[in-house]
């Protein structure tokens, strides 16, 4: 009882809410929704199978941006919109060094290691150069992260030349499948860990209360010893080591990349994602565990909207209307409104009780 | 002194503009400004920028002296024209962002004596301000795609129908056909149709929902190479066999090299083509216009569609982008 009153007043409120209606709705719709299986996959290895599955596995990529973007939008106040520009670069960077020379190839020319470490290298670095231009040129980070959404995927484009490749490795495609004798996509593994890792950072480390600090009052948390610039700047390079990991998952997923297409308007989903978590977009206070409920929830509308057989010209406008209600039952009008009546209630009880002593 | 400095330089000036703005150049070559989408739209515009670079860049063989400009914004590519036409190219040869916005510059094309051919995409201007223009007939792709679904005989067609972002020229012409089809024929069902604005994970996310469902199904066909892959991927990580003699038909299009690959393994049935390659087809009115020849207005072009039996590996090599 103690946990549930605690769990009412706090932020995870709202995306929990969101999910029961959705599974609600699921539930009366048609139960089958929720039934997973383990099948088998055509390469013979065991795999589970249902829309939870596909809601988890189809949502890890998003899930771990929603990390990154918690802390930066907590550090610097602002968004950053370049994130799917920035996968497409890793993406890019994995591809090229896995190639080789050759255009299609059938087995990895080099260490799918090496590459994966060059994409984090990349992505840190374009995390550094977004991140340098808000902390220390003090450029909103919606301006200074424009730069990398106009720019990114012809760089991404530049990398490879703009061939259009095909790894046809099994080894390379265990990252957007299966490993074989495992059945859990191997995806929703990797976002655990993403998970598992920042709880243990925001634990052990001072990181999540240097950023909100810095998101408060810049001022104050320098006085108080903290460098606002560094730890801005910080939270932009980690957001862009998350780019690198969602990079790996979505080239492996097909073994090719779209410059283009790649992760094309993932940003608005990763800032819906901090937004639907009941985060203030504004910086400050955050909420891990709420923005990444938030990034599932996203996915499960998704997938929902697809079972309902929604027609594909209406599609974005069902998403809308649902997006529409959620961000107004969490604008600051309603929830100072519901804190009103809530405590206006409480004082009426109380002036009852009293009445009756 | 001073002032004879001065107006000695505005003279200097006025020459080097005069030199400059001197209209046609006169070193034999047939200049020509090509007006392009950037290459990282698609793959097939890839391929197409590429063609052209290879007829019409540095190093061809035809007497070409090319300059390109690529943009996906109208007015960048506006701007650009405006330049090459006061840089006296011969020829301008235009895929437009935009269809509407070009009736002025055009103008300046045709009193300049600049020859406008469009290319790709038409434009909302009137027919006398351009020679010819080179296009891709979607319809005729979708249709032709549709022919060889009929000429497959089966006795039930189930259709998952992955589109492309709606409202597109290619997305508009790939869905007409399949539509007149499903609606013009009992057996024709359309199982799911839904869009996945060009990106493979939403293909692959609405198969699984169809399969999740307990749908059943014999035919994907998507708008695009990606989608098919996308949808391949639900399949595969459902286990149902799809390809040459099996138990789903894949149909793709765009002929990506990785694609007709896939069609020559026999997992894929079908890839229709969007044909990128239009040089030749510019290169052959402009020879036609330089000999004082006419040219038809509008040059539709071939388009082919691979079927996984038949396709060899001359064809993946010569027709894969």
């Amino acid at each position: 009882m103690k946990i549930f009153k605690k769990l009412i007043g706090s932020q995870i409120m709202l995306p929990l809410i969101a999910l029961l209606v959705l599974v609600l709705f699921n539930l009366i719709w048609d139960p089958s929704f929720f039934a997973i299986s383990l099948g088998a996959n055509n390469a013979g290895d065991p795999i589970l199978k249902g829309n939870l599955v596909t809601i988890f596995d189809y949502g890890s990529e998003l899930a771990i941006l929603a990390i990154g973007m918690t802390l930066v939008t907590a550090a610097s106040g602002g968004q950053d919109i370049s994130v799917g520009a920035t996968i497409a670069i890793a993406g890019s960077v994995i591809l090229r060094i896995i190639r080789g020379n050759e255009v299609n190839v059938d087995t990895m020319k080099a260490p799918l290691i090496v590459a994966f470490i060059a994409a984090v290298v990349a992505t840190m670095l374009v995390g550094a150069f977004n991140g340098a231009l808000v902390s220390f040129f003090k450029v909103p980070p919606m301006v200074a992260t424009l730069i990398m959404f106009t720019a990114g995927r012809s760089i991404a484009g530049w990398i490879n030349n703009y061939d259009n490749i095909y790894i046809g490795d099994p080894r390379f495609k265990i990252f957007g499948g299966v490993v074989p004798g495992f059945p859990v996509p191997t995806a929703i593994i990797i976002a655990l860990v993403c998970m598992i890792v920042i709880a243990l950072v925001l634990k052990f480390t001072t990181l999540g209360l240097y950023a909100q600090s810095v998101g408060i009052n810049e001022k104050s948390a320098k006085l108080n010893g903290i460098n606002p610039i560094f730890v801005k700047f910080l939270t932009f390079v980690l957001l862009g080591v998350c780019c690198a990991v969602c990079g790996l998952i979505q080239t492996s997923r097909l073994g090719t990349i779209n410059y283009s297409n790649i992760s094309l308007n993932i940003e608005m989903d990763a800032i819906l994602a901090v937004a639907l978590g009941g985060n203030a977009l504004g910086g400050g206070k955050f909420n891990m565990a709420s923005s990444v409920l938030g990034a599932y929830i996203i996915q499960f509308l998704t997938v929902t909207l697809y079972k309902l057989d929604v027609p594909s010209t209406a599609i974005s406008a069902y998403k809308a209307v649902v997006v529409i209600i959620l961000v107004v039952i969490s604008s600051p009008v309603v929830t100072k409104k519901i804190k009103e009546m809530k405590s206006r209630r409480n004082a009426k009880e109380a002036a009852r009780k009293a009445g009756v002593e | 002194m001073k002032r004879v400095m001065a107006l000695l330089l505005v003279a200097v000036m006025a020459i080097a503009c005069f030199a400059a703005c001197g209209g046609k150049k006169s070193d034999g070559k047939i200049h020509v400004g090509v007006i392009n989408n950037d290459p990282s739209e698609s793959g097939y515009r890839t391929a197409n920028v590429n063609d052209l670079k290879a007829m019409f860049g540095d190093g061809n063989t035809n007497n070409y002296a090319g300059q390109f400009f690529y943009s996906l914004k109208n007015d960048e590519q506006i701007e650009a024209a405006k330049k090459m036409i006061t840089d006296g190219v011969d020829y301008l040869l235009l895929s437009a962002a935009d269809t509407s916005g070009w009736d002025g510059v055009l103008k300046d094309a045709k009193k300049a004596g600049v020859r406008v051919i469009l290319f790709d995409r038409t434009i909302d201007a009137s027919a006398d301000l351009y020679e010819s223009s080179v296009v891709s007939d979607m319809a005729k792709e979708g249709e032709m795609a549709v022919a060889w679904l009929a000429s497959q005989n089966l006795a039930e067609y189930n259709i998952i129908h992955i589109q492309g972002a709606m409202g597109s020229a290619a997305q508009k012409g790939r869905t007409g056909a399949l539509d007149k089809k499903v609606a013009d024929n009992a057996n024709w069902n359309m199982v799911v149709q839904q869009t996945a604005t060009w990106d493979a994970n939403e293909a692959t996310k609405i198969v699984a929902s169809a399969i999740n469902a307990g749908k059943s199904f014999n035919v994907i066909y998507a708008e695009n190479d990606g989608m098919a892959q996308g949808a391949v991927k639900a399949l595969d990580d459902a286990g149902i066999s799809h390809g040459v003699g099996k138990d789903v038909i894949i149909l793709g299009f765009d002929c990506n090299e990785w694609a007709l690959k896939e069609l020559k393994a026999g997992n894929w049935n079908y890839d229709g083509q969007c044909n990128p390659f239009q040089a030749q087809y510019l290169h052959d009115i402009i020879q036609k216009l330089e000999k004082g020849e006419t040219v038809e207005k509008q040059i539709i072009m071939d388009e082919k569609g691979f079927d996984a039996t038949t396709i060899t590996d001359e064809d993946v090599k010569k027709y894969g982008i």
